[in-house]
């Protein structure tokens, strides 16, 4: 009767540790509501990878040979070999945004470019605390706040912290609304936040609605081809809304494909959650410098606001700067939120919506470059 | 680790200059459609 107890027996302390991490998960997507839809999955796939002999994982059975493991494979075919299920996300994510509010003040284009900073000071940073470099990429790339580029980005650099950069990435996305109010207050006034912008939005014709994926993955591909994956992905999706004779196909982007995805992206990278990868100083440091990224976008964001400021006789709101990371619509919700508890009149939404569509084209054209750059002196 | 730290500091640059420069060529080219969507709106309400 020896075998009912071996699994039990076989539990390490690191997988306690794990399976206390995936409860944490699946806790913050139930009752916090932090990225259900992903936070879940992975906190659940957290727990069955890290069973003793996991079915889920490829074992070595004794006198049978290698069995395969459902979550391994997952990973096998869906990340490592093609990043399939990262890339094919991003049609979900194009179907789902309208680029409309940054096409009407293409001024707010600039915002999603500074609100990158926070990648590359991170990059520094984990460069500065022994990650080599090809890691510390992997790591400053959770600054861009958007899951799929983080892993897909990582995977391509062959970094071994998939794992932690997903949820770090995740985490801080759902953390947004904790994260940039501090943020924007170190670097901005009272006075500063109660700036009130008009809206004059310019027209956004069907045609330029059409044309606007076609041309953004052509320039950015001419530019950054490493990003051609992401920008084309995110760019088709887009085009499927925006045609006008692809609803359905649309709808099932957006919602269907977009969550089935999803589904599978949360379990598959859980795969990169075994303890013997996972329980380690690293992974914490990872989640520190994490946050800084997070936060140094906020500020770089800010910053380039107020230095257009000072060449502007219509001042910008300085915390529209922050609304140009990529997690939509959170971001500019905040933004909102934080304006109005200064000046309950004082509208910048559709300012802050369209630095935040901006942020998502910037961070992928951000993950490519980072792909290509770092290729290049590794 | 030095070594590494300055060629962070390149990549910082380097990515910080390219995302600028892609983003500033978006922002030109949106800006020339919507010249010229509205060019074609007014010749259409003539």
């Amino acid at each position: 009767m020896e075998f009912l107890w071996e699994g039990l027996l076989q539990i390490t302390w690191q997988q306690v540790v794990m399976y206390l991490i995936g409860i944490l998960l699946i806790y913050l997507a139930i009752k916090k509501d932090y990225e259900p839809a992903l936070l879940l999955p992975m906190g659940f796939g957290a727990i069955l990878v890290n069973l003793p002999l996991s079915g889920v994982i490829n074992q070595n059975m004794e006198g049978i040979g290698v069995v395969n493991g459902i979550i391994e494979w997952l990973f096998d075919v869906g990340i490592e070999a093609s990043e399939a299920l990262p890339i094919l996300l991003f049609i979900g994510i194009g179907a789902m945004i309208d680029f409309g509010p940054l096409l009407s003040m293409p001024s707010m284009f600039l915002f999603g470019a500074g609100a990158q900073f926070g990648i590359f000071f991170a990059i520094s940073v984990a460069v500065l605390l022994g990650f080599d470099l090809k890691d510390a990429a992997s790591i400053g790339i959770i600054g861009a706040a958007d899951g799929p580029t983080s892993i897909l980005v990582s995977q391509i650099l062959h970094s071994k912290y998939v794992g932690a950069i997903a949820v770090a990435a995740y985490s801080y996305m759902a953390l947004v609304p904790i994260i940039q109010p501090f943020a924007i207050r170190l670097v901005t006034t009272k006075k500063e936040r109660k700036i009130r912008m008009d809206y004059t939005p310019g027209t956004v014709s069907k045609s330029m609605r059409i044309a606007f994926p076609i041309l953004t993955t052509f320039l950015v591909g001419l530019v950054s081809p490493q990003s051609v994956a992401l920008v084309g992905f995110l760019m088709f999706g887009n085009l499927i809304r925006e045609c006008g004779v692809l609803g359905t196909l649309s709808d099932t982007a957006q919602n269907v494909l977009a969550n089935l995805i999803t589904l599978l992206l949360g379990l598959t990278i859980s795969f990169s959650m075994r303890a013997e990868a996972f329980v380690n100083i690293d992974t914490l440091l990872i989640m520190l410098i994490g946050l800084i990224a997070f936060i140094f976008d906020s500020i770089g964001g800010v910053l380039l606001a107020k230095f257009l400021n000072l060449f502007r006789k219509k001042k910008i709101n300085p915390m529209i700067g922050a609304a140009g990371i990529s997690a939509f619509p959170m971001s500019a919700r905040v933004v909102q939120k934080m304006a109005l508890e200064e000046d309950s009149g004082n509208i910048i939404l559709m300012h802050a919506i369209g630095a935040n569509v901006s942020g998502q084209i910037a961070s992928v054209i951000a993950g490519g470059l980072i792909i290509g750059l770092v290729s290049a002196y590794l | 680790m030095w070594n590494n730290f300055l060629i962070s500091l390149e990549i910082m640059g380097k990515g910080m200059a390219g995302i600028f420069v892609v983003i500033g060529l978006l922002t030109l080219a949106v800006m020339v459609m919507g010249k010229f969507s509205g060019q074609n709106k007014e010749e259409e309400k003539k």
